[in-house]
């Protein structure tokens, strides 16, 4: 048997890869994750989970993600810390290629997630890790006694507003919105923080500072008024963007998520998919894995009846 | 590995004076991406051993050199050769991506 032919090669290794592989494994299917060199997704940059059912009391983001890739190992899951390069959907079985391998794959499912979206303000990309961060809980410790802004208005924005109270002097919250559309649970905790202050229809246009950041420049919304502020850390949860960038040949919705047909399928015969790089409207860990689970059913009844 | 920890104290001695090149893994034990890096990094030593010094410094045990070298995001890789700093590797990479770095540093 040809060592490189996977029954099915899951793309991608957060929750929704990872869900789908313990279901393929469990359903005896030859299965291999092609897990990035990041590997575990967006729940890496965590803390504190406190919705993924089970866990009454909370459980960090990386120890649930460990667990889950265990759980897919036990049942057999091969997992290869590669980035997907490009695939050759068109071929039967399909290619998957990374920078390193190539593998086959008699079904794939497409599980890559959604990165960071970045302000695309002057000043930002240079500075990305110099001040400039998509993760508090990463960070946070570097900004102690200094001041610092939040750029969204989301949950994820509160939960870095609050994590970096515990370090920094100050936390502005910046938010282009009138009001913040975070869950109400999260909106009170940043609320009653202290630390934490708003400015609401704003939005960041410059990020100032050579090597370091120093400051940002912005723009209220309503009067197009222009101020600056001084700051040595920008924190930037305005979002997510699908992962899509490397597949060709997939069709994308309007926004730019893979398009989904028929529950898990996407336009090309034998190319499933699952979880944030399909989903704008629920983006959860627990619905990923959903999703995943969804796919890897479909992936086994097609391989089923194939035979 | 982990035979080499470096400190504020030993800081310059073990890389700034280093006859060999040095990769520096900047990290702490509340920064979840950096036990991703830890294992890597350790794995790497032992492959490179003899050619180039890997070791870790503790941002919270030793503020200075990660203040020295500007890291204010960790997991951070430094790469230095003849006490100069090199490539900067910001966020936990594929080993390869170390690897890579590493190859073209030597």
């Amino acid at each position: 048997m040809d060592e490189k032919l996977f029954d099915v090669i899951i793309i991608g290794s957060g929750p929704s890869g990872l869900t789908a592989a313990i279901y393929t494994t469990r359903a005896n299917l030859k299965t291999l994750i092609v897990a990035g060199g990041r590997w575990g997704g967006q729940l890496m940059l965590t803390t504190l989970v406190e919705n993924f059912p089970g866990f009454p009391e909370g459980i960090q983001g990386p120890d649930l993600m460990l667990a889950m890739r265990k759980q897919a190992e036990k049942f057999g899951t091969q997992i290869v810390e590669e980035d997907f390069v490009e695939g050759d959907f068109s071929k039967s079985p399909l290619v998957v290629k990374t920078g390193s391998n190539s593998y086959e794959g008699k079904t794939v499912i497409i599980a890559t997630g959604a990165d960071t979206k970045w302000l695309d303000a002057p000043g930002e990309k240079e500075k990305i890790g110099r001040g400039v961060s998509s993760c508090a809980p990463c960070d946070a410790p570097f900004f102690r006694n200094l001041d610092v802004i939040v750029v969204g208005g989301g949950d994820s924005a509160m939960e870095e507003a609050t994590v970096l109270t515990k370090f920094a002097k100050a936390v502005n919250v910046v938010y282009r919105g009138e009001t913040l559309r975070a869950s109400q649970i999260m909106q009170e905790r940043a609320k009653k923080n202290p630390k934490i202050k708003f400015i609401f229809n704003s939005e960041v246009t410059e990020i100032l500072g050579e090597e370091k950041v120093a400051g940002v420049k912005i723009k209220n919304n309503k009067t197009n008024e222009e101020s600056q502020m001084l700051v040595q850390g920008v924190f930037v949860a305005i979002g997510h963007i699908p992962n899509t960038t490397v597949f060709k040949g997939i069709d994308l919705d309007e926004h730019g998520f893979i398009k989904v047909y028929d529950h898990t399928k996407t336009n090309l015969d034998r190319v499933y998919v699952a979880g944030d790089v399909h989903d704008n409207t629920y983006k959860q860990a627990v619905t990923a894995a959903g999703f995943g689970t969804m796919a890897a059913l479909d992936v086994e009844k097609f391989l089923r009846e194939q035979e | 590995m982990s035979d080499i920890i470096f400190t504020d104290n030993n800081f310059e001695q073990e890389v700034l004076k280093s006859d060999t090149p040095v990769l520096v893994d900047f990290w702490a034990p509340w920064c979840a991406p950096c036990s991703i890096v830890t294992p890597i990094v350790e794995e790497l030593a032992k492959e490179y051993e003899g050619k180039i010094k890997i070791c870790k410094v503790n941002v919270d045990e030793n503020p200075k050199a990660a203040q020295n070298f500007s890291v204010m995001s960790i997991p951070t890789v430094i790469l230095f050769k003849a006490g100069k700093p090199g490539k900067t590797i910001i966020g936990a990479q594929s080993k390869d991506n170390y690897k890579k770095a590493i190859e073209e540093l030597l």
